[in-house]
This record gives structure tokens, sequence and C-alpha cells, in this order.
């Protein structure tokens, strides 16, 4: 679950990780407010989940109560690539001596907890890392050890940073190092890292994400999920519980287990075809959970046609076949529908579906020839 | 020979009682795996069709023998389950679980590396291993799969593998040993691991691996394929077409910050002197043609 700014700094301030004083503001009378209480100059900046705010004019600095109003006004409604912007935040703006940049990850392929630091902040961190690797700093932290203090204050000593950023910087990577852990974040990272004239080190900016499978100990992180960025469609399928990934083609793809989804994708690119969706219905025959997964894909307005690709194990192709009869008979689908089902009991679960067969419900014996049929359908 | 399980392998099962465990539990037993107890503190003493219910896996490892555990305890307790496991006694632990937080996985896994050297986890988020004929623990239809060899099979994928099982079955090819090391970002065992114990097992005389998108370990497999693997490696990797920032279904296959695609680790994979296919049916044909000429 990737955070807006203002939830990352509002997660970063629980952690005792200094930001600036600041709010959200959904109108300009808002907006004004927040300027009013915490005192100017300040900054509205726009809230979306994409890089370049500053560059489209989403980032403006204020130093009255109508500079804030006429940026807000501008900056509320604003395209920022293809997102709409309905919050900004606010903030008391902050003298700035020098950026940094710091950040926590998971290391995959070290299987470690990977902290990045470096002197060269307010830019893109791959740039950096492509221009002038030796300008980042980097720890791997075993996570049954965690960070001490001893070896947060070598690893800034390493980044080179000013010295008078030290102190201030041990201290908040500790515990960004604790959001990143307690909070279970995928990602946290704060880019610019700032030193201010007077001595300080702050948060200019939070990137927060955080690991879905973690909400059962975090009863808080629904605000989260409801504040994601997805299209209709994605909001349709997250609704029915369904893992759905939206495209931009015009062939409508179920599959059983992420994996064939993927490669069922891959394979209607492969012929030719452009596909709709990735969706991944799991291991079971239930009509119910087939069901809304044609209901997804069939207000879907580009979709022409469906390509359900199934591979029964345990569940027998008899038990399969009898869930996608019984979920056509609950659901209109106006696209035709292309099925190859194969696996266990394959034979018994096709003759189940042969009196079913028309021009809108077809069969194929293997994944490619199938996947060409929905994609000749879907050109029609 | 086989990897990792075979015939002499005893099983606990932790979350037998539940209606996952139960019902996977069962299925194995009835393939043959010596299903040798389960447990729940909460019904100790009980049994299930005959399986003794333990309160801890110490228990049962002391009083049935058992040397492996299979865990289908929902995610919230599987930090705790793997430990129990560990310290209870087994070598051997398969985590079917889903949905179990990363940093729960990154922590019992250098736990596991520190402390308990010896013992080997799969998964989490993977539908367990199969020795054809032998041992099935897990999720995997055992009909599916022909015992025998000479391919070994490791996947990341739980539907592509048993595509992959069914394929070869289709075409009389056996299999020593399947391992579905699952989709997660820190699985337990590694493609590495499986090939490595593959190379060392003199009846496996070729190895199928089946990827997808995110990480590096297609990559990491390659270079150990290049300079490790004398015998042939047949591969597919799913997620080409994959958007980038997308979680496609697993928790680990997702492309960021231009890092981890398919192309790239299709390319490692050629290089390391693989044969990649375009589609699981490709890999499977390729790996048709390779066992026709051993």
């Amino acid at each position: 679950m990737d955070l807006y700014e203002y939830q990352g700094k509002q997660f970063f301030a629980r952690f005792g990780i200094p930001v600036s004083a600041g709010d959200v503001a959904r109108t300009p009378d808002e907006a004004v407010a927040i300027g009013e209480r915490v005192g100017y100059p300040v900054v509205v900046k726009a809230q979306v989940q994409v890089g370049g705010r500053g560059k489209a004019g989403g980032i403006k600095l204020a130093n009255d109560a109508t500079e804030v109003r006429t940026h807000a006004t501008n900056i509320l409604g604003m395209d920022i690539k293809g997102h709409t912007v309905h919050i900004v935040w606010v903030e008391r703006a902050s003298d700035i001596a020098e950026e940094y940049y710091a950040s926590f990850t998971l290391d995959r392929s070290a299987k470690k907890h990977l902290g990045m630091l470096s002197a060269q902040g307010g830019v893109e961190i791959e740039a950096v890392a492509e221009k002038d690797p030796d300008a980042i700093a980097k720890i791997w932290i075993d996570p049954v050890e965690g960070l001490t203090e001893a070896a947060a204050r070598s690893w800034v000593g390493a980044a080179k940073l000013n010295p008078a950023a030290v102190d201030g910087t041990v201290d908040i990577l500790q515990k960004l190092y604790r959001a990143y852990t307690e909070g279970d974040a995928d990602l946290v990272e704060i880019n610019p890292l700032i030193l201010k004239p007077t001595g300080e080190v702050h948060a200019l900016d939070a990137k927060v994400t955080l690991d879905g499978n973690s909400t059962f100990r975090h009863g808080d992180y629904e605000q989260y999920d409801e504040t994601q960025v997805r299209d209709e469609r994605e909001k349709q399928a997250h609704a029915k519980g369904l893992q759905y990934v939206g495209l931009e083609g015009s062939v409508g793809v179920i599959a059983n287990g992420a994996g064939l989804a993927m490669s069922t994708v891959d394979i209607v690119n492969q012929v030719g075809g452009k596909p709709a969706n990735f969706l991944d219905i799991g291991g079971g025959s239930n009509a119910t959970v087939m069901a809304g997964a044609l209901e997804v894909i069939n207000n879907d307005p580009n979709v022409r046609s469906i390509f359900i690709n199934i591979f029964g194990g345990i569940t027998k192709g008899e038990e399969v076949a009898n869930g996608i009869v019984q979920a056509l008979q609950n659901v209109q689908i106006d696209a035709p529908i292309v099925i190859r089902l194969d696996g266990t009991n394959a034979e018994q679960g096709r003759e189940i579906l042969q009196p079913h067969l028309s021009d809108k419900l077809q069969m194929a014996p293997d994944m490619i020839s199938a996947a060409r049929l929905a994609v000749q359908l879907a050109a029609r | 020979m086989s990897i990792f399980v075979d015939e002499n392998t005893k099983v606990v099962y932790q979350g037998l009682t539940g209606s996952q465990g139960r019902y996977y539990g069962l299925l194995n037993r009835a393939y043959g795996t010596q299903v040798v107890a389960g447990t729940n503190p909460k019904k100790a003493g009980e049994d299930i069709e005959g399986i003794p219910i333990f309160a801890s896996v110490a228990d049962a490892v002391r009083e049935t023998g058992a040397n492996a555990s299979c865990i289908f305890i929902p995610a919230p307790g599987v930090r705790d389950a793997v430990l129990e496991a560990a310290e209870g006694g087994v070598e051997f632990i398969a985590c079917i679980t889903e949905g179990v937080p990363a940093h729960d996985e990154a922590w019992f896994f250098n736990k596991l590396k520190r402390d308990f050297p010896k013992v080997r986890l799969l998964g989490p988020n993977c539908p367990g291993i199969i020795s054809p004929g032998k041992c099935n623990i897990g999720i995997t239809a055992g009909h599916i799969a022909k015992p025998g060899g000479p391919v070994g099979i490791v996947s990341r994928s739980g539907t592509l593998t048993y595509q992959a099982l069914y394929e070869l079955q289709q075409k009389g090819i056996g299999v020593t040993t399947c391992v579905g090391i699952g989709g997660d970002p820190v699985p337990g065992t590694s493609f590495i691991d499986c090939l490595e114990a593959f190379e060392a097992d003199p009846e496996t005389k070729a190895v199928m691996m089946i990827g997808e998108i995110g990480g590096t370990a297609e990559e990491e497999a390659a270079a150990f394929i290049k300079a490790n693997m004398s015998k042939p490696v047949a591969c597919y990797v799913a997620g080409v077409t994959a958007p980038a920032g997308k979680k496609m279904g697993h928790a680990g296959a997702i492309v960021s910050g231009g890092k981890g695609t398919a192309a790239a680790k299709m390319e490692a994979l050629r290089d390391a002197g693989a044969l990649v296919g375009n589609n699981p049916t490709e890999a499977g044909e390729l790996m048709a043609g390779i066992v026709a000429k051993l």
C-alpha cells in the first residue's frame, strides 16, 4: 500500500521523526486556515502518488493568505500525469542548508534490511546510484539483530554528511528504522532529509509503502487501503476480494493461480493480442468467485473477448466446469468467452461444458490455441 | 533418489485440526506420505482420523519421531509456528500459508540461519514439495506427477508447477522431486538450494525451472547454473508483459525501479546455457527434447 506524502508524514510523526508543521486541505478555505495557523511562508503541495509534482506546478510557495488561496485554487483539481489532485498538504516552509537522502527497504537478494544514506539528496536516488554509486552509504541489517546506535553512527560517518548533521541524522535513522520494522513497511524513504541553517535535521518529504499482508496487526491501516489509487475496474475487483490488475487491451483474462494468470497475459501478447487485465481467481471451483470475476471483466468497456484459463489440480475438472456453468447462469456476459480447461479430470469437465457451447462460449484444447481464438474474437 | 523428502520422511502437520490442514493432511496421507502427527495445544490427546494430535511440535517429535513439519497455520501465527517447528527438532519445514508479512519472513529466515542452520524451510506461500511415489507434503495434486525421474522441478508458482508436472506426465516423463519455493519476497529455500541438490542427486538428470518477475532470484540461479551445473536446465519465466510497479498476485512478483523484469531473467538464463521457453508448453517441449537425448 502506497501512502500519500501527508499520510507518510503523519506516519513518521508517530515515531517521533521531525516533520514540518502542517495539515491536509481539500478546499482553498481549509488551505488558508492552515496557513494562518502554522505561520507564513508555507508550501502548498499537491497530493498525488506520482513523481514530478514540482515541474507540473503542483508545489508552490505562499507568503500570505492571498497567495495560499491562489495556489490552492490552482492546484486542487489539477491533473498531474493522469492523477487528479483532490488534496493539498500545506506546511510551514523550511530554510534548507543541505539536502540528504535516507531510506530502508528489504534487500531480497541478501535477505536482510538495506539502509541507504547519501549526502546527495533532493534528486532521484537512481540517478545518484548510476552517476556516483560511492555517494550512497549502505548498511545491511540482520532483522534478528536490529540497528544499534553504534552501527547507525558508523553508517552516518561513511556517508560523509556535514558534521553538524551527524547527531540529528543518527537519531532520525534509528526512529526511521523503528517506523520501518514496527510499521511493517516495504519502503520508508526521506528525500530530502534536510539540514537547516539552525542545525536541526528534518524530514521534508515522506515516501512510505506498507505491507498489505501486515494489516492483521495494524487495524488502522484500513484507512490507507481506502485511499489506494485504483481505476474503476480495480475498485470493483478489490471490493470482491479478487487479485486483479487493470491493463490496456481488449482480451479479458481469468486464470487460477498467479503464475498461470501472468502466463496467460503473456501468451495473449505473444499471439498478437492485448490483454485487458490480470485476474487470479485462486485454486477453487467456487461459482460465486467465477461470477464475480466475469462481472468485473464484463464491466470493462474495452473488453471484446474473455479468455478463461483453468488448470485443475486438486480441484477437479468437473467441479471447475460446474462452477463456470453456474456462474454463467448468474451473470449476463456480452463478450464471447473462450475456455481452456486442462489438468485433473479435464475430460469430464469438458463434457459438462459441451452442451453449453455456442458462438458466445467456445472451448479450445490448449493454452496457445485458446489464446489465438480469444484474440481473433476480440479483433472482430 | 529424491531431494529433501522421501519415503522415510515423517511429517507433523501444524494446523491439522483446521479445515485446510485437515483436508490436505488427509490427502497427503492417502497419497502415501507418512503423516504421523498434528499439533494443537487445545486438542492434545485427540486425533484426526487416527492421526494423533499433540500440544506442540516438540511433543510430536518425541512421541512419533517426526522429522518434518507442514504448516497450515493462518498468517498471524506463522512466525511462532516456524520457530516452534525448528525448536521442536524437525529438519524440514514446509510452510504453505500465504499472506505472511515480509518482515516476519525476513526475521525467521535469519533466525533459522543463525540458531538452526541445519533446518530447511520451504515457503511460505508455496504449494509444498512432492517426491512422486514417495512423499507429498502440501497442496500439489499427487496423481499429476509421474514417479521415477529423470527430471527435477523447481518453481516459484503453484499452478505453473502443476502445469509442468502434468505436461511431463502426458509425455511419459517422470519426476524425482518437484519443489514449489513460493512467490513471496523471502523464500526459505531458493532456486540455488534446489539446483545444488538436484545437481548432487544421481537420479536427477535434468532440471526444469519456473520463475517469475520480481527480485533477482532467477539471475542468481543463472549465475549458479553457469558456474556449477553439469545437468541440462529448461526454464520458463512468467510475467514478460507485466506492468512496472504492480504486484501480480504474488507478493514477490513485482517489477520495481526497472529491476526484476522477465526479459532480463530470460536473458541471464540463456546466457548461462539454459534452454528458455516462451510459455510453459514450449518449456515442456524443450524438456522433452532434453530427456530424449539423455
